[in-house]
């Protein structure tokens, strides 16, 4: 265990407890806990235009790639490589009038935008960028993560309910659903990650892995690079990617549970969705593929600092930044690949999607909790890796 | 300094304050630069260009209704099934996992046979098969009532 989170990260420096003396000193009273405020909030606030800046490039990203499968241009107008179209888009969704609908509930309609990126940005609190630099490790972390990002769904519930239009309704139930089927196959996933890891905590679960692929957990026994594929596509629908877009499918419901919002205020639905896709990427980068492991303990200080000697603040900087590094390297790949599927597959009818969650994967995810489990107990948490060079060895040892 | 307080959880209030200033703000500022200019046709459901008819809050399929009992009981299992899955690796540690695992096994197999009850129901085919004998019961059935009333 390193660092817990931003805060105790930054109060380990010297010049950090510099200013905190004086400011103590000066105001005559304990000011550690309003240097935490600030701190965090300053974390917050980065992590939140972050975040905003990887949506947009992500509804960038969305089309060039799009444009790249079916040998289109894509957008190439605004900015180098058409970069800046979606501060574009952004000035027009601004500027464009806002629709109230007469036969709508005014205030569920105003809350259900809210819904979703309280529910989408809550979950930021705790994706692991690095072991430092994570706005708060909280002890019950993946188990937060799988409660407040339920509000989505909620949110794109009282989208369709509030708007009073039959398309939206359409969409609104489809997506409710679809959305808490799906929760039951990439929580009995979730758990067994947990087990593996032994502990709620993400920081826990991403330091029972390494930088190496063969110390994730996702090749850690054969059940589990199962239970990856399952999360999956758990996730895939959970976020309402095609093809599990059945929420907002625009062939046969028109826009979804979103037809009648206009303006901003689709603007945030359609932002909270590429940020939920950029979460539970980290999330899945996090629990099965090492999350901000760094190969050969690049990052650590007695590489930085005792090996290449660097000094201890820039080693601590680097070290953190790798990390940070790492970690993003592994969610955009996964990013990308969400991207790609969407444009490979065609949509699931509902009653193919009902039957894939409850009849495929729930099974499937149940009997790999199992499989895991017993293989926790009887080789001792070992990965299978580890069993086969210690059979190695063994057997060099015979001869 | 207490094991564990609550501080950590400040950043969860920060963002989701932060994400309801972004939306609340945004339309304010919005409200400055876009036109205001509603129309009785414009307030209307959109319905492919047809005049609304009725409104959407009315009864709806009951497939959807099944598929959430039957996800409430999942989810609880899930929520149970956490800190045994949290504290197992540790038992396991001490020579204790087998008790863990032989509890987990047992919540498990409940659950199991309650998947396979629904499903021997056909609870969780979307559109509820029947089997021809199923259909002639139910049609005769429906015959001899009228035939009573």
């Amino acid at each position: 265990m390193m660092n817990d989170n931003v805060v105790s990260f930054f109060s380990e420096a010297p010049p950090y407890q510099a200013l905190n003396e004086k400011l103590t000193y000066l105001l005559n009273f304990d000011t550690r806990g309003m240097m935490a405020f600030v701190v965090y909030f300053v974390a917050a606030f980065v992590v939140v235009n972050v975040m905003a800046l990887i949506g947009g490039l992500g509804t960038y990203a969305e089309r060039k790639i799009s444009a790249d499968i079916q040998m289109r241009q894509g957008p190439n107008r605004v900015g180098p490589f058409g970069l800046l179209q979606f501060l574009a888009d952004g000035v027009k969704m601004i500027m464009k009038e806002d629709i109230l609908p007469k036969a709508a509930d005014k205030y569920l309609f105003f809350i259900a935008p809210i819904l979703c990126m309280v529910g989408v940005f809550a979950t930021l609190a705790v994706l692991p960028f690095s072991s430092g630099f994570t706005l708060t490790h909280l002890n019950i972390g993946v188990f937060y993560v799988l409660g407040v990002s339920s509000l989505v769904g909620v949110g794109i519930f009282l989208g369709g309910y509030s708007s009073n239009s039959k398309w939206s309704m359409l969409g609104g139930m489809r997506g409710a659903s679809q959305i808490i089927s799906y929760e039951v196959p990439v929580t009995l996933s979730i758990i067994a990650m947990v087990m593996l890891g032994g502990g709620l905590n993400f920081q826990t679960i991403v330091d029972g892995q390494g930088g190496l692929p063969h110390q994730w957990f996702i090749f850690h026994n054969p059940f589990t690079i199962i239970s990856f594929v399952v999360f999956f596509i758990g996730m895939l629908a959970e976020t309402n990617r095609a093809p599990f877009d059945l929420p907002e499918a625009e062939s046969e419901l028109v826009s979804g549970y979103h037809t009648e919002f206009t303006g901003m205020r689709f603007a945030f639905f359609a932002l909270a969705e590429y940020v939920e896709v950029f979460v539970v990427c980290g999330v899945a980068a996090a629990l099965y593929l090492g999350g901000y492991q760094v190969p050969f303990g690049l990052s650590s200080l007695e590489f930085l600092h005792t090996k290449v000697g660097l000094p201890m603040a820039p080693a601590r900087m680097i070290g953190q930044f790798l990390e940070i590094g790492g970690f993003v390297t592994k969610t955009v790949l996964l990013y990308y690949v969400v991207i790609w599927i969407r444009w490979t597959l065609p949509r699931l009818r509902v009653d193919q999607l009902m039957t894939l969650c409850w009849k495929y994967l729930t099974p499937i995810a149940l009997f790999n909790l199992v499989g895991i489990a017993v293989w926790i107990y009887l080789f001792n948490g070992e990965s299978m890796w580890n069993l086969v060079f210690k059979t190695g060895a063994a057997a060099a040892g015979h001869h | 300094m207490p094991a564990y307080n609550l501080d950590v959880y400040m950043p969860v209030v920060i963002l989701m304050v932060i994400a309801i200033v972004m939306v609340v703000g945004a339309l304010l500022v919005g409200k400055l630069l876009r036109p205001h200019n509603p129309s009785e046709l414009k307030e209307q459901a959109y319905e492919c260009g047809e005049d609304p008819v009725g409104t959407a809050w009315s009864n709806f399929n009951v497939r959807f209704y099944v598929v959430s009992l039957i996800f409430i009981i999942f989810d609880v299992e899930g929520a149970l099934m956490f800190p045994v899955a949290a504290i197992f690796k540790k038992f396991n540690g001490i020579a204790q996992g087998g008790l863990v695992l032989a509890s987990l096994l047992l919540f498990i197999g409940v659950l199991v046979s309650g998947i396979v009850y629904c499903w021997k129901k056909g609870d969780l085919d979307w559109v509820k098969s029947f089997t021809l004998e199923s259909y002639h019961h139910d049609r005769d059935q429906a015959q001899a009532e009228r035939k009573t009333a």
